[in-house]
């Protein structure tokens, strides 16, 4: 069950990149856990490391001392793309990302983000050049975002509205997730189920 | 609304819609978990979508077990439900202990779980075991008019028999097992019309690469693919599979072929086919779903077939690819806005703006994968690779999709072809696609691979790939480099027609 998001002040890291895909997020033989434990470990971990285990010089994005603790990423076009490992959104929130700013998310990790109370918040090409102009200018300012108004506050003082499914928002602002709803629906689910036969049988013999 | 022209698409989700948002959300109280139904019903609650068939692997899986027991649920339709194990299990001699220990304690909890909630598991030792997106088609689950799912993005591929497939994440793993359906909003549509014909040597591989190429790897995000037009007909359902496979690489969590006469005769006589009477049913309804004439898409791509190459990836994505006669482009021509993500993928590829394709050097060559791991890809590779010899130096690796992919291709002796020709035949699995059972690149070689993925470290660490059909693959593997693969497919032609045998299908 994740739990809620409502509003969140935190300073930004910039990863301008674009196309960061999953096995950059959580590469593959991170996915052999059956839990979820030690994916914070596992985020970006091929950018941080070289592949005999040495952290790399300079250190990448994510292990620059400044960068601890900050909860908020500004990143490229077509963020989370490749597979549809949820892992991804669970080693950027066991890290401590709670949202993430692009001009657009991969449609899978898109879902699999808002599962796990993780904002994806989308914007314009030019809001987010305007936000990356913004960083770098004051790359320790405070954001917040504020999911309950939709409303993103720039250290500057100003602040923009954003877009994100109501009922995902519902369901992150509550800090639940989707399957109660659902079961609560059971009695919809059994009269389709009895209009429609079922299309195979898994456990047949034949 | 009934006499409005519909897309294949609308017509699958029009029949598994169970509930709207509004109607779903009547007003009868709060759910189990406290969110309010009103609430919901304000905010636009997405619609419930009942699925067909649900499909799991090791891998995704076992949170989502976790889940229904600390909820206390049960898999509602353990009938509908397929498991299998692919992704972290060996490709070596399978009586060979798994040294693995995450990937033992992995697979050993599929099978418990499968098991405890009943669900028919495919696993070690199992004939009918292999990649998820290989058994489904092959023992007849996937069919027309179908929506399924599994916990892995390449379940577009079973779009190749009209039906609405795609991949979902843990929680939704989750949902499916509870409710057998899913949340969802309507996907918009995307037409790919690909007109005339392929040449010899040319394949599904090559024309969704090529797709990907122009319209990039977010190109088709929020979209379904739905693939159309002569040369698209004229592909074997193994060729469609391949093509809908990748379609998530475009950005499309699901890509469709219209079912037609190939789609029925692939299924027909297969285990979970319907049979006799229901049969001849099933085919008159599935003749009903192709898009109607005047639908409308959301947006259209067409895509001259007769000018098709056979594509390669030069960089870090699926839509960095080029003909093999063509050449690493340049900053100046991808554009300032590409120039960067272009010079990082050529200083991790160890490759240089303008230089050709063809002529790189590999280490390794890898055939295989959900996208080309069946039997039609592993012929096409058998007729480049019979009486040849691969290169001195070089790693070859075959790796059929499925342990039934695997048994056919010895009963053909394919199996013989590859091993005499210097390449390695091992059991089946995802293996070096994805890299997490000790198939792999090492940190700097360069491997052509007939998978879906060319992201950093995809296939190892460190780990250079070039994405290419299996002729594609098995031309290279001959001569060590980059190689395009139509003058030997020609000679193979050529040579066949002599010996009046045929010849494998380009995928």
């Amino acid at each position: 069950m994740p739990d809620a998001f409502v509003r969140t002040t935190s300073r930004v890291i910039s990863i301008p990149r674009s196309n960061i895909d999953t096995d950059q997020i959580c590469p593959a033989r991170f996915l052999k856990i059956t839990d979820k434990a030690g994916l914070a470990d596992a985020l970006f971990f091929d950018w941080r490391f070289t592949p005999d285990g040495t952290r790399r010089v300079p250190p990448s994005f994510i292990d620059e001392p400044h960068n601890q603790g900050r909860e908020f990423l500004l990143v490229g076009d077509n963020f989370g793309s490749g597979s549809s490992r949820e892992h991804a959104p669970w080693a950027l929130r066991a890290w401590g990302v709670r949202a993430i700013f692009s001009t657009s998310f991969a449609d899978i990790f898109k879902q699999n983000a808002m599962k796990n109370a993780l904002l994806p918040i989308v914007v314009t090409p030019e809001r987010h050049a305007a936000l990356s102009v913004l960083f770098a200018a004051d790359p320790d300012g405070e954001w917040t975002v504020d999911l309950e108004t939709q409303k993103v506050t720039l250290p500057d003082g100003s602040a923009f509205d954003f877009e994100i499914d109501g009922f995902a928002r519902t369901m992150i602002l509550a800090g639940t997730d989707e399957i109660g709803y659902v079961m609560s629906r059971l009695p919809a689910i059994e009269a389709w189920e009895a209009a429609h036969p079922a299309r195979v049988d898994t456990l047949a013999a034949r | 609304m009934a006499d409005r022209p519909r897309t294949l698409v609308e017509k699958i989700w029009d029949t598994h819609v169970v509930a709207l948002g509004a109607d779903a959300a009547s007003a009868d109280g709060a759910s189990a978990d406290g969110a309010s139904a009103l609430a919901a019903t304000e905010s636009g609650a997405p619609a419930i979508l009942a699925i067909d068939l649900h499909l799991v692997h090791e891998v995704t899986s076992p949170q989502a077990f976790t889940g229904l027991r600390q909820r206390g649920l049960k898999v509602r339709h353990p009938e509908r439900t397929i498991a299998t194990a692919d992704h972290s299990i060996p490709t070596t001699d399978p009586n060979l202990p798994i040294l693995d220990e995450l990937a033992r304690k992995q697979l050993a909890q599929i099978e418990e779980n499968c098991r405890e909630f009943g669900i028919p598991f495919h696993g070690k030792g199992s004939p009918t075991r292999g990649i998820v997106h290989v058994i489904g088609p092959e023992l007849g689950l996937t069919q027309p008019g179908m929506t399924i799912v599994c916990g892995d993005s390449h379940t577009a591929t079973h779009g190749a028999f009209g039906a609405l497939a795609f991949g979902i994440g843990t929680s939704e793993i989750e949902m499916v097992l509870a409710t057998q359906t899913l949340l969802q909003r309507k996907p918009k549509t995307f037409k790919v019309e690909v007109t005339g014909r392929l040449q010899p040597g040319v394949g599904a591989k090559d024309i969704i690469l090529a797709l990907i190429a122009r319209i990039g790897v977010g190109g088709g995000t929020g979209h379904v693919f739905e693939f159309t037009g002569d040369a698209i007909r004229a592909l074997s359902m193994e060729a469609r599979m391949t093509l809908c496979n990748m379609s998530i690489e475009g950005g499309a969590r699901a890509g469709l072929v219209a079912p037609d006469e190939t789609t029925f005769a692939y299924l027909k006589g297969r285990k979970h086919a319907p049979q006799g009477a229901a049969w001849d049913k099933a085919v008159e309804a599935w003749r009903k779903l192709p898009t109607d004439e005047g639908a409308v898409y959301d947006r259209t791509i067409v895509i001259d077939g007769d000018k098709l190459e056979p594509m390669v990836t030069y960089g870090t994505n699926p839509g960095m690819g080029v003909f093999v006669t063509g050449h690493v482009p340049t900053a100046t021509e991808v554009g300032a806005a590409a120039a960067p993500d272009l010079e990082r993928a050529l200083t991790y590829m160890g490759l240089q703006a303008g230089q050709s394709i063809a002529g790189q050097k590999l280490d390794v060559v890898f055939i295989g994968s959900c996208t080309n791991g069946r039997i039609e890809d592993l012929r096409a590779a058998a007729t480049i690779l019979s009486g040849r010899r691969v290169a001195p130096s070089l790693r070859v690796l075959v790796v059929p999709g499925s342990q039934q992919v695997k048994k056919q291709a010895e009963a053909e002796g394919l199996d013989k072809v590859f091993t005499a020709a210097g390449a390695e035949w091992r059991e089946s699995g995802c293996s070096m696609c994805i890299a997490m059972n000790g198939d792999q690149l090492e940190p700097g070689q360069y491997g052509i691979s007939t998978s879906n993925r060319n992201f950093e470290g995809r296939q190892g660490k460190g780990g250079r790939t070039f994405l290419a059909s299996p002729l594609t693959a098995a031309a290279s593997a001959l001569t060590g480099v980059v190689t395009d693969p139509r003058p030997v497919v020609a000679a193979a032609a050529a040579g066949a027609a002599t010996a009046g045998t045929a010849t494998g299908k380009a995928n």
